[in-house]
């Protein structure tokens, strides 16, 4: 699966997507490849706050769970809500069904310190060797 | 736990590198955890059929005029019941009746008994037979002389017969029942190399285990895997054994056994024959039975979403701690939230909403029936 070129990425494998001011989250291809069969996918309330770098909610394979983290601050504005009958949009379509939140970011800027799509890639492919 | 450049490979290391495994560490070995993924994998041991690498367990070989009178001391079943060529599944018990490994009992002849046990406990396992021989019979660590492998599945039978060139008849269930085995001699091209074949497994499924000598182990992977291929058989990984084994309610050493809990609060009354002399352990395990269980190890469904794992801390509904979860996920077959947990016997009625800490969250759980799953016939 290709990177996407219109979002931005975490050195936790989360992408962030500026939609007309509100910030969409999910997962990297790669995150959920590793994560494996995802079986749930807990999220926070909407109107919770959340913080560059801290957990926002967590994602659980057969095997697993972990931790995702906000690639912002900000506010969570939506959540998807269709995650809950269907966790598998994480590994089918993490980049489209498969994103968790969308965040109102107090400070946009935080956008621009993300790796983009090629760096990403690049970034993944070190960690990878 | 070991470094990574400590981690041992098995015979079997190249097929998994050349199917696209991915490697973890387990028990001090480097085993593949899924190839295809880990649903896939489950499915088609469900449906068709899947491939294990197990040479990661542990034999031990015992052999001299006492092995019974051992086998019998070590062991909580009844050694005795065993004939040649039959198989038994069976606990080590330390004296206050906890399990230090469960293992299967082979036996091969008069005398000559073959113990398949934990790769984790390998080495403890050793050492407890070994402190407790004071009958004079040997053991023997075979450990590194053989590889292991499980073809499990409702092909398993046709696949066999495919690959050794031999009648399915014979090995079919009236010819070949559970937990018996046979050896076979099969040249696959390269001299003839002796298998034998157990039926046994940890799948919930029919199926076998196979024990070869580590090098003919590739070609007899290579060759079941292209027989197989026709019937849908796919490599699986230690993923897959997990939710397979799990949905059968198959304990796991390190999970629903240990040194601390003892083989009745582990629900194997079943393997502990306390009519059949003295054992190790067995004063502390009839004085058990006696007064009952304090716990016992019982299925959860997960009311609430979410999913529960090891070491989740379960109340009851006043709050007060009952126990503790052992095993848990949400498993392709069964397609919910289950897992076994050891809690007081007060709280274990089926039907009793419990609640399971999960990192915070309190989530409903209800006492159900064991097993989750149990193959049709």
């Amino acid at each position: 699966m290709s990177t996407p070129q219109n979002c931005k990425f975490s050195k936790d494998h989360e992408w962030a997507r500026d939609e007309g001011g509100r910030v969409v989250v999910g997962i990297t291809d790669h995150a959920q490849v590793e994560l494996g069969d995802i079986v749930f996918v807990e999220l926070p309330e909407i109107g919770a706050a959340v913080s560059k770098g801290e957990s926002f909610g967590t994602v659980e394979s057969v095997k697993a769970v972990s931790d995702v983290y906000s690639p912002v601050d900000g506010v969570v504005e939506a959540i998807n809500e269709g995650l809950g009958d269907a966790p598998d949009s994480v590994n089918s379509a993490p980049y489209t069904d498969g994103w968790m939140i969308a965040i109102t970011p107090s400070d946009s800027s935080q956008l621009g310190e993300l790796m983009d799509a090629s760096a990403y890639d690049e970034y993944v492919a070190e960690i990878s060797k | 736990m070991a470094a990574d450049s400590e981690l041992r490979r098995t015979p079997l290391y190249d097929c998994h590198k050349q199917a696209g495994a991915r490697f973890v560490p387990f028990g001090g070995w480097e085993m593949p955890v899924q190839y295809s993924g880990l649903v896939d994998e489950h499915n088609a041991v469900r449906n068709q059929a899947g491939l294990f690498d197990v040479s990661h367990m542990g034999e031990v070989i015992v052999t001299g005029e006492k092995a019974l009178e051992f086998l019998q001391h070590v062991t909580s079943n009844d050694v005795s019941k065993l004939t040649n060529g039959k198989a038994q599944y069976s606990l080590l018990t330390n004296e206050s009746g906890g399990v230090v490994d469960d293992i299967i009992v082979y036996k091969r002849g008069d005398n000559d008994y073959l113990l398949c046990v934990n790769a984790a406990n390998t080495d403890k396992d050793f050492q407890w037979l070994t402190e407790h021989n004071t009958f004079g019979v040997n053991l023997d660590n075979v450990s590194q002389q053989y590889a292991q492998i499980a073809l499990q599945g409702p092909k398993a039978v046709a696949i066999l017969a495919d690959t050794l060139k031999l009648p399915a008849a014979k090995f079919e269930l009236d010819e070949f029942p559970s937990f018996t085995h046979q050896t076979f001699k099969h040249n696959f091209g390269n001299g003839e190399v002796e298998i034998l074949i157990a039926r046994t497994g940890y799948t919930g499924e029919d199926g076998f285990e196979l024990f070869v000598e580590p090098n003919a182990a590739p070609v007899l992977w290579d060759q079941l895997m292209e027989n197989g291929q026709a019937e849908g058989l796919k490599p699986a990984g230690l993923g897959a054994r997990d939710t397979l084994r799990l949905e059968a309610c198959y304990p796991l050493h390190g999970h629903e056994l240990a040194d601390d809990i003892t083989a009745l609060e582990s629900g194997l009354a079943w393997v502990v024959k306390l009519d059949k002399g003295d054992f190790i352990g067995r004063d502390a395990l009839a004085a058990e039975k006696e007064s009952g269980s304090r716990r016992k190890l019982v299925g959860l469904e997960v009311v609430d979403a979410g999913i529960i794992r090891q070491g989740a801390v379960v109340t009851d509904a006043a709050g007060n701690e009952v126990g503790e979860v052992t095993s848990g996920t949400k498993p392709p077959t069964v397609g919910k939230a289950i897992g076994i947990a050891l809690i007081d016997a007060s709280s274990a009625k089926l039907g009793t909403n419990l609640l399971a800490d999960v990192r915070g969250r309190k989530l409903a759980v209800k006492v159900i029936k064991k097993p989750f799953y149990k193959r049709g016939n």
